[in-house]
């Protein structure tokens, strides 16, 4: 089992080696540590590496949502209702380039249907500009500031760039989504740190222990699984009281989420253990006498964390989609809450899906973060074994 | 055969207890009771309210006993009696309302794993021989795609094209004319005219997810050895591939469809409420935005009981087909 073991490493390491001759770097192999392995393996796989420069942008965005925004994603104005994108322009009306700008926008109606039309105004031009001055506020709680990221000169009241357009209510839908991120993307996280730690406890046990626990907790896995989730999910939310400040709702449904979302990774961790709990170098340490809990926690954990960092990525999707459909059909978080989902509530009515198909814009959001979190997952879960071909 | 049935049945009993127990748990979380939201829904349409009948209503549901006895009433109600309390929204009996709801909700998720399974399997047969094809490539890339969006949204974007490309509105499962009539040949047609668009939406996650799986299994099982015996003796490649690869990886996905059908429902409930069907998601949504908790505790009781009883039947299938497992345990 052990020579095995370290043929099987030798071969994965020549291989590659070979692939490395090119580099100049065929020597460095062999005395490469395990997370240079690693990284190795993972580089091979593009999208996986481009989804980590999107996640990053995505939690840049989530991070500083009040930089990052152009606007106060509260702020409304009954002339902008339903707004389109603004259309960025790079050259004016007699053809030089000017870089990017967008023409004044004027409201006024159809003569025929009374609908509202935006019509550029060419004799206005606002250049787009980065770190342009505007809303001021506060980062964190703590600095000050009216610095954004781009944006225009021209007070929002007199002009508004809307990138991606504006909501029922005149309210930029851009700084929206930026603003939901925060919401969508940290529950994501809590979640699953929540759901790893019911699954490392769980699993742990099912897996070290076997026998009478072993058995319990797979048929609670099994009976977890066997129920329909987003009822379950649904019932358990509507009773979460309606006038719960939005931080109480957060926790309240993250809970709810992990208390299903734990069994996956229970299963994997117990798979872990299992296999590991046979391998020589816990014999080993047994024998020496080290505890129980050091066996765990020194040498075991750390040869399947890569294992459950995977897993973990592939987890998170499960709970953003979660948060967006609970808060979707309006279970989950309420406004003034922003997130993705409530933000999604303004596509349930078909009216103004037709109107301004923009709104569905949010659910772009949850995709694109969603496929990079499945991408990136991928990338690490075969990253984590770097000896298999 | 007979033993291993035996144990799982009785294995199941358990397992429904503590579907009931939640269940009824859920018809207690929200404040208050049955009978004061009651009160105040006769109250507020100016209505008297008789004592005595309120302590006729109060014996009938225990709601003066403790709660074990209160659960006892309820779940000894709906199996002895078929009595599944009252909604108080709807002024009906709760067992007059959900049947046709689950029904539907189940005949949509049973159809959508077969279909999910009929586009699936020769794909992912398509794809696993001829790696690294364009048809591979793209169908990669779709599963991907289909993996990533889930299926509330895509009906939401199926919703928009239609309407605003062809002016016409997809969504119910019923012409306006048939959405209250009873059960007529006529009206089964009119739904099986409407039914295939919220199937494929809810087929395309699983469809995606089992061709991902399918084509990493077969992978591995072409390159086995008894593949390339098959081939030596002269066994035509179609029959080889269809005959051992194919079964060996298909077993994984007959042994989780009983999960299947779970995430199905599950999915179904969202699909359900934007695409607006008559199935349970939109009732059991207004149930509990409307705290009607009597119809809310029986939809997650039956929808729970009854994936649970496919997992059991899934199950005894694979036992039946497979007899390692019947082994085992």
């Amino acid at each position: 089992m052990a020579t095995e073991n370290v043929e099987r490493v030798i071969d994965a390491k020549q291989g590659i080696a070979a692939e490395l001759e090119d580099a100049g770097k065929s020597e460095s192999i062999y005395v490469a540590p395990q997370w240079k392995l690693m990284w190795w393996k993972f580089r091979k796989h593009k999208v996986a590496l481009i989804s980590v420069f999107v996640l990053a942008g995505f939690y840049f965005a989530a991070l500083f949502c009040e930089f990052v925004a152009p606007y106060d994603p509260e702020a409304f104005f009954t002339r902008y209702t339903l707004a389109p994108p603004t259309r960025i322009h790079f050259f004016d009306a007699s053809g030089a380039l000017r870089g990017p700008f967008v023409y004044g926008v004027t409201r006024t109606r159809d003569p025929v249907t009374l609908r509202p039309m935006f019509v550029e105004d060419p004799n206005v031009i606002e250049p787009i500009q980065f770190f342009v001055t505007g809303t001021p506020y506060k980062v964190w709680g703590i600095f000050d500031s009216n610095i954004h990221l781009f944006g225009i000169k021209a007070a929002q009241a007199d002009q508004a760039f809307f990138i991606l357009g504006a909501d029922r209510l005149g309210r930029d839908l851009f700084s929206r989504i930026v603003y939901g991120s925060r919401i969508s993307l940290s529950l994501g996280l809590v979640g699953v740190l929540l759901s790893l730690v019911f699954g490392i406890v769980l699993g742990g046990v099912s897996g070290y222990y076997g026998g009478l626990a072993d058995n319990i907790i797979q048929r609670v896995i099994e009976f977890i699984r066997s129920i329909p989730a987003i009822p379950l999910w649904m019932a358990l939310s509507a009773a979460l009281p309606p006038d719960w400040p939005v931080v109480w709702t957060y926790f309240g449904i993250t809970v709810i989420l992990s208390l299903i979302g734990w069994t996956g990774l229970a299963r994997v961790v117990r798979g872990r253990f299992l296999s590991l709990r046979e391998e020589d170098f816990v014999l080993a340490a047994r024998l020496v006498g080290s505890s129980e809990m050091r066996i765990i926690l020194r040498h075991m954990v750390p040869s399947f964390l890569s294992y459950i960092i995977a897993s973990l990525t592939l987890a998170i999707p499960g709970m953003i989609l979660a948060e967006t459909g609970l808060s979707f059909i309006g279970l989950g978080l309420r406004a003034p809450a922003i997130s993705w989902g409530v933000l999604l509530q303004e596509a349930q009515n078909l009216r103004s899906v037709a109107l301004a198909p923009w709104v569905l814009l949010p659910g772009a959001a949850v995709v694109l973060s969603i496929l990079c979190f499945n991408f990136l997952g991928d990338g690490l879960r075969d990253a984590a074994d770097p000896y298999s071909r | 055969m007979l033993q291993y049935t035996l144990r799982r049945v009785l294995l199941m009993i358990p397992t429904l207890i503590v579907i009931s127990i939640i269940s009824f748990a859920i018809i207690q979380l929200p404040p208050g009771d049955f009978l004061t939201s009651y009160v105040a829904t006769l109250r507020q349409q100016g209505e008297d309210v008789d004592t005595a009948q309120l302590v006729a209503l109060e014996e009938q549901y225990g709601l003066n006993q403790p709660i074990y006895v209160q659960y006892w009433k309820w779940i000894s109600g709906i199996v002895l009696h078929n009595d599944w309390g009252r909604s108080f929204e709807w002024q009906k009996p709760v067992g007059d309302l959900i049947w046709e709801r689950i029904g539907l909700t189940m005949f949509i998720s049973v159809l959508t794993i077969l279909v999910s399974w009929l586009i699936a399997i020769p794909t992912a047969v398509y794809v696993a021989t001829h790696q690294y094809s364009f048809l591979d490539y793209l169908m990669s890339f779709i599963s991907f795609i289909g993996l990533g969006t889930p299926g509330f949204l895509v009906a939401l974007v199926f919703l928009w094209v239609m309407l605003s490309t062809f002016g016409v509105n997809i969504g119910g499962l019923f012409s306006e004319r048939f959405i209250d009539a009873p059960w007529s040949v006529e009206r089964v047609f009119d739904m099986m005219g409407r039914i295939w668009l919220p199937i494929l939406i809810l087929a395309l996650e699983n469809t995606a997810a089992i061709i991902r799986t399918l084509r990493a299994n077969l992978l591995d099982e072409l390159n086995k050895p008894y593949v390339e015996t098959a081939r030596a003796k002269g066994v035509k490649e179609n029959a080889l591939i269809w005959k051992y690869p194919v079964r060996v990886a298909l077993n994984p996905f007959f042994s989780t469809v009983g999960w299947t059908l779970a995430a199905l429902v599950s999915g179904e409930t969202l699909v359900a409420v934007v695409l607006n069907l008559q199935t349970s998601g939109p009732l059991l949504l207004r149930a509990l935005t409307s705290q009607d908790m009597y119809l809310a505790g029986s939809f997650i009781l039956l929808l729970s009981t009854l994936t649970v009883i496919g997992t059991l039947l899934s199950d005894i299938l694979l036992a039946w087909a497979d007899p390692r497992i019947r082994m085992e345990g």
